[in-house]
């Protein structure tokens, strides 16, 4: 099957070898995450409990719950800006025990937040080349003497920027202030800002927030597009049910810090625990 | 008229604003400005002002680019002061090197390193704080610094440097006397030497600034948060920032205390690290073009005003609020962002 025709209604969801279901193409590689009966406990109270979660090459996949649910947590979980206080997380097949936010995007882990934290004084291409840090590399004393490896660093980096915002069509925007983009822009530069540490496994924080319906489509589209461009795997928390439903193949369903659910799309869409978790319980009589 | 502003805007127009304005100090003192002669005490301030640019410029880098708040830049500046004065008595005593030039640039070497290391030492503890906290420990490490300066005694006997604790009792010629300070120095430092110094100053910061190293101390200032996410070592680069300030400050420190025949550790007190600190806040933090100025037209001042005689640091600071208030009218900010060009910031608010 070509890479471009994937769909999300041809995925089948096979068990993985843990606790999990993986997209049958997936099967043959290391999954780029498993999470091992993750947990943290804010003093007593247990945020995420026993969160179990595997994740294929290159699948997308999807995070729902109620407000609170504690699904920005598992993300700050999974970067390591909370050291669990349960569970593992293998990343690529590496136990992140002990290591921080920084070795874990090294590993192939990045994100966006779901209050926008772009660097808004600085321009759109700075934006990304500060993404690309740890990608394109030359040392403070080139930098200050404007040695041959600044030139050629800063050319790659201009190079590879644009490339990258061209997914968006962003290249005309390189030179203005992030902070004054719409906010829509800015949610898609944070997207390319993420993508310029060469991820394997992207984050996404509510993605559609703020945006209208036909930008909704249009990332829809993008989310779909970087995962077959960029063979990767994307996991993202989304309420915009037309998204999750439209584009993730697996679907985790979180509520009061537990997995209450998973599965495909239909399968969440009929689970009566789903249901009820969002609409509440139908009274008896 | 496009191009003029985007050259005002530039780096080019901050190095062409300082050549500038040497090459007419130059003239002046030459004489060749007919009917204009610099006076004695202006001639005095030439170097001082090179050493406060510099100090402006390199507190600005932790200020305005790296975003901490630091009260303890004097603290730097003394330590490359005293390190330079020493490292000049010794190269003359012990290799009986006469060039004056030479000597320079070697206690400010000396005067960089020695600061860059006391910065290495201050910036591990210090670079974990954040915000006030970070203020008060930098506020605490300059006191430390004077104290400890007014315990140490050096002296230098042939080429053997000695150094004691609160024993004054040294062989040799005694260079560095505790509470009385370095006196009889030879005062080496010149005009045209401050002038290198600023330079390599604008040099190293504005270059710092628009490299990958620059940009990554930028994003932390911004978001911290964000800049962990895309793997960006922050200690690293806070300590980048810190250090390279430090560093300037000490060779800044060499060239002012080569400048003057008697220094005590007092001339650094908390006042000097306040004054730097106005320097950045009044001439933008951020802007390093705004700390060139305001570091010269607040050197320059005292001496202007000095025939109001008493009155003469009343007006000082009036001046100082008329032209806070003044720079931080919105209308006025209006005004220059019409004649200026619209520019994304390299520097903003220290957060």
């Amino acid at each position: 099957m070509s890479v471009s025709n994937r769909k999300h209604s041809t995925t089948r969801m096979v068990p993985a070898p843990s606790q999990g279901i993986i997209p049958e193409r997936d099967l043959g590689s290391r999954p780029v995450l498993e999470a091992r009966h993750l947990g943290i406990e804010f003093g007593g109270l247990h945020a995420v409990e026993d969160f179990n979660l595997i994740i294929g090459r290159t699948e997308i996949a999807g995070l729902i719950g109620p407000n609170g649910a504690g699904k920005t947590t598992v993300f700050n979980l999974l970067t390591k800006v909370y050291q669990p206080t349960m569970g593992t997380i293998l990343l690529n097949g590496r136990d992140t025990a002990g290591m921080n936010t920084i070795q874990a995007n090294r590993l192939g882990i990045a994100r966006t937040f779901q209050n926008i934290r772009l660097f808004g004084n600085m321009t759109v291409e700075d934006n990304v080349r500060i993404g690309l840090h740890n990608q394109l590399r030359y040392g403070m004393f080139s930098g200050i003497l404007r040695l041959p490896a600044y030139w050629k660093g800063e050319r790659a980096q201009h190079e590879r920027a644009m490339d990258l915002l061209s997914i968006f069509d962003m290249q005309d925007l390189a030179g203005h202030q992030a902070g004054s983009l719409p906010y829509g822009a800015q949610r898609r530069l944070e997207i390319v800002r993420a993508l310029a540490t060469n991820p394997s496994l992207l984050l996404l924080d509510e993605p559609a927030a703020g945006m209208n319906p036909h930008e909704t489509d249009e990332l829809m589209a993008n989310i779909t597009k970087i995962r077959d461009q960029f063979h990767i795997a994307i996991l993202l928390i989304e309420h915009d049910m037309n998204l999750v439903m439209g584009i993730c193949e697996g679907i985790c369903v979180l509520n009061y810090g537990r997995i209450i659910a998973k599965g495909t799309a239909s399968e969440i869409q009929q689970n009566p625990v789903v249901i009820e978790a969002y609409l509440g319980k139908r009274k008896e009589g | 008229m496009k191009k003029i502003k985007r050259f005002l805007s530039g780096n080019a127009a901050t190095y062409a604003m300082v050549v500038i304005a040497f090459l007419l100090c130059q003239l002046a003192l030459s004489g060749l400005i007919p009917g204009f002669k610099m006076s004695r005490s202006f001639r005095g301030q030439l170097v001082p002002i090179c050493t406060w640019i510099v100090m402006a410029v390199s507190l600005n880098l932790t200020v305005g680019i790296s975003g901490e708040l630091s009260l303890g830049h004097a603290g730097f500046m003394s330590v490359g002061a005293f390190s330079g004065i020493i490292m000049s008595a010794w190269l003359l005593s012990a290799f009986e090197m006469e060039n004056e030039t030479v000597r320079l640039i070697l206690a400010m070497l000396a005067g960089g390193a020695v600061a860059g290391i006391a910065g290495v030492i201050i910036g591990i503890p210090v670079l974990r704080l954040r915000g006030d906290y970070l203020a008060i420990v930098t506020l605490a490490f300059g006191e430390i610094i004077r104290n400890v300066l007014n315990c140490l005694y050096f002296s230098v006997d042939g080429s053997a440097l000695h150094v004691s604790f609160n024993n004054p009792n040294l062989p040799g010629n005694v260079i560095y006397k505790g509470p009385t300070g370095a006196v009889g120095n030879k005062t080496i430092s010149t005009f045209t030497m401050g002038f290198c110094l600023v330079i390599f100053t604008l040099i190293v910061v504005l270059n710092l600034v628009n490299s990958r190293s620059g940009r990554a101390i930028m994003a932390i200032r911004d978001s911290r948060i964000a800049a962990e996410s895309v793997g960006i070592n922050v200690t690293k680069y806070k300590m980048m920032a810190f250090v390279t300030s430090a560093v300037l400050a000490g060779m800044a420190g060499a060239l002012y205390g080569l400048n003057l025949s008697t220094v005590t550790a007092a001339k650094f007190k908390f006042d000097t690290s306040i004054l730097v600190l106005v320097f950045v806040v009044l001439g933008g933090i951020g802007s390093i073009r705004g700390s060139i100025i305001a570091a010269t037209l607040l050197t320059v001042l005292p001496e202007v005003l000095r025939e109001f005689g008493d009155y003469r640091m009343l007006i000082y600071a009036i001046v100082l609020i008329v032209v806070m208030l003044f720079t931080n009218s919105p209308s006025i900010r209006q005004f220059f962002g019409r004649i200026l060009p619209h520019r994304t910031r390299k520097g903003g608010d220290a957060q």
